[in-house]
């Protein structure tokens, strides 16, 4: 098959061709992704508030709001008493690219668990972050008491083994988390009588 | 039919991409963290390197010389985004490791250059083979580098332990390591293949 030669119509017309079909196949391929997308996020974000949120008591309802930038799944018992949150949090100091977590606090401030949403530390290395050995160590741990920072800058946590820079991240994450349900936890109390 | 039996093999050993060629190292010594991420890297880059030849092969009287480049970028910038919706949809964990290589394959010079070398000159069933033979070359080289820079490295393949933990040498989970790995295979490779010869 011979060659079209190029002239400016030629050109224009295979270029406006094939980025218009390639646009099109890209929207379908979109249309029939988006939902199973959006489901995967959703059910992965709904079992991390569950994993933070567990405790003895059952909780009636979950609110969501969004507040310093960060996102609020408030827990409340069936009386409309706060229990705690799970705090969408993120860092964007890590090795490679977010961390986005969700932390688990109480009422008090406390640290009830931690769960990794996403991450693409070095696998051995920062990627640890998701064992339990390293994100266990903040549960039950409450910032009024404990350091929250790595050893290394003077606080009480104990970093990943060659990871200090992801650690680093991962705490800090957990820290603005902290600190924004402190200084915003009294408007949830009564934000959550109806 | 041996001439196409060719065009298929010669990807996976004598034109490796990878162990013979060198073309797109990037990913080869990004991804290959761990035995999955390799494969999977090269599994996606194969879809993409076979669909972009086949389509590639069926427009080449269509496009005009001088706009080829950019019609091959968007054909093969279509694919890719294909592959990363496919797999953020139906394998989200393996997207999120690889995350940012995968809009990479786009600029992949394996890819662009079959299409430049093969597929623009050849018809749609020897492209089609030319593109999975490479893919495979591809993906078996990724692999390899993959399995031994997370036995080395994180003391397991394919997540499965093998030496405990306090065994592990760190460096090889770096770049450092990939490089290293990356040379040591070629050099295997081509004392392989000058015995054979």
């Amino acid at each position: 098959m011979a060659k079209k030669p190029s002239t400016l119509i030629n050109m224009v017309v295979a270029l406006l061709v094939i980025t218009a079909v390639s646009g099109g196949l890209l929207g379908l391929v979109y249309g029939m992704t988006k939902d199973t997308i959006a489901e995967v996020d959703l059910k992965k974000n709904q079992a991390a508030i569950e994993a933070v949120l567990k405790t003895d008591t059952p909780i009636d309802r979950i609110e969501e709001t969004v507040v310093d930038d960060l996102t609020y799944n408030l827990a409340y018992d069936a009386q409309g008493n706060l229990l705690g949150a799970a705090v969408k949090t993120y860092s964007n100091a890590g090795f490679s690219g977010r961390i986005e977590l969700m932390v688990g606090l109480l009422v008090d401030g406390t640290v009830n668990a931690v769960s990794v949403l996403s991450q693409s530390e070095t696998p051995g290395l920062g990627a640890n972050m998701v064992n339990p050995k390293f994100k266990d160590q903040f549960n039950g741990k409450n910032p009024a008491s404990y350091n929250l920072s790595v050893k290394k800058d003077g606080g009480d946590v104990d970093a990943i083994t060659a990871a200090t820079i992801s650690s680093r991240a991962f705490t800090g994450a957990v820290k603005m988390a902290c600190d924004s349900f402190e200084a915003n936890k009294s408007k949830f109390m009564k934000g959550g009588q109806q | 039919m041996s001439n196409n039996l060719q065009t298929f093999t010669k990807g996976l050993v004598k034109e490796n991409p990878i162990l013979v060629l060198l073309l797109g190292c990037c990913p080869t010594l990004a991804t290959t963290t761990s035995a999955i991420n390799g494969m999977s890297m090269g599994l996606a880059t194969t879809f993409v390197l076979i669909m972009s030849n086949l389509v590639i092969s069926l427009l080449k009287g269509f496009i005009p010389d001088k706009v080829r480049i950019p019609c091959f970028i968007v054909v093969i910038a279509s694919f890719v985004t294909i592959v990363q919706l496919v797999m953020q949809a139906y394998v989200p964990d393996i997207y999120e490791t690889l995350g940012l290589f995968i809009p990479l394959i786009v600029v992949n010079c394996i890819v662009l250059g079959r299409a430049e070398a093969f597929a623009s000159k050849n018809p749609v069933f020897p492209s089609i083979l030319d593109g999975a033979g490479m893919g495979l070359g591809f993906t078996f080289a990724l692999t390899i580098l993959g399995c031994i820079r997370e036995f080395l490295g994180s003391g397991s393949i394919f997540g499965l332990r093998i030496l405990p933990e306090t065994a592990n040498i760190l460096l090889f989970i770096l770049p450092p390591g990939a490089f290293i790995c990356l040379g040591f295979l070629i050099a295997i490779v081509n004392k392989f293949k000058k015995e054979s010869h």
